[in-house]
């Protein structure tokens, strides 16, 4: 499966398109992971549980949308966006969605 | 009797403490931090990077792939404090400025390692989510994500 963020594939050319696909995971932090970042928030920086944390939850939604992609028999998904919001407290919402399409 | 006093007082130090804490610990994991960044971007190849989404270039392509790379931050507490005092006169808020432009360049950085072959990376974008948030004043996290698509050339 190949991914992009633009129109095309570079280098190949679109012969079939399939629409939208997506795939989105909601996380919680962890209390483990929640104690370390508080004692973070007092002298500031990377908190690296949290960037682990979301790393995770963005291939598992870019996952989740390949499955997607798969199922209607894409090769690639292009124009790929990720987003990113805060929709519960202590919970993140990773969405990534995309075009599903097939490539010579 | 001074132990006493120690902990009459307490509502008094302990914030006094987490400032201090926050300022020295901060500012020097700031340092450090830029430090590590200016090495990197030294090092770095010089691969061009563009917000454009079409490719200017006949070459043949091998690979095109998205790759992103991410960094999730936190104030320090003497800087949150100093920001409650610049939110009653306004004008640029110089702390909350250098630590996204510490997230931002790490972001940056770490998609540029994460595929090091690349010829030049295309439709070039960066976000930032507020994350976490909500907790009384605390004002959360920030993430910044860094991605795009990444191109190898045949011929290289």
């Amino acid at each position: 499966m190949i991914l992009t963020n633009v129109e095309v594939v570079p280098g190949r050319n679109i012969v079939e398109h399939y629409g939208l696909v997506q795939g989105s995971t909601i996380r919680a932090k962890h209390i483990g992971r929640d104690l370390m970042a508080s004692l973070k928030n007092i002298i500031g920086g990377e908190l690296r549980g949290y960037t682990e944390l979301l790393m995770e939850a963005r291939s598992e939604a870019t996952s989740r949308m390949v499955a997607q992609a798969e199922e209607l028999g894409a090769n690639a998904i292009v124009n790929v966006r990720f987003a990113t919001s805060s929709v519960a407290q202590g919970a993140a919402e990773l969405l990534a969605y995309g075009t599903a399409v097939k490539v010579e | 009797m001074l132990t006493d006093l120690i902990l009459a007082s307490a509502q008094l130090w302990v914030p006094l403490l987490v400032l201090g804490l926050g300022y020295f610990a901060g500012r020097s994991a700031e340092r450090t931090h830029y430090a590590s960044i200016h090495a990197r971007e030294e090092s770095m190849p010089d691969v061009p990077l563009v917000t454009a989404r079409t490719l200017h270039d006949d070459r043949p392509v091998a690979e095109a792939n998205l790759v992103t790379g991410s960094v999730v931050v936190s104030i320090d507490a003497y800087k949150r404090f100093a920001m409650s005092l610049r939110n009653l006169v306004g004008g640029e808020a110089r702390g909350y400025s250098s630590l996204i432009d510490r997230a931002r360049r790490e972001a940056l950085l770490r998609m540029r390692e994460s595929f090091p072959e690349a010829d030049v990376f295309l439709n070039f974008r960066m976000e930032t989510a507020t994350l976490f948030s909500g907790r009384g004043k605390n004002p959360g996290s920030v993430e910044i994500v860094a991605y795009a698509t990444a191109i190898r050339f045949a011929d290289s």
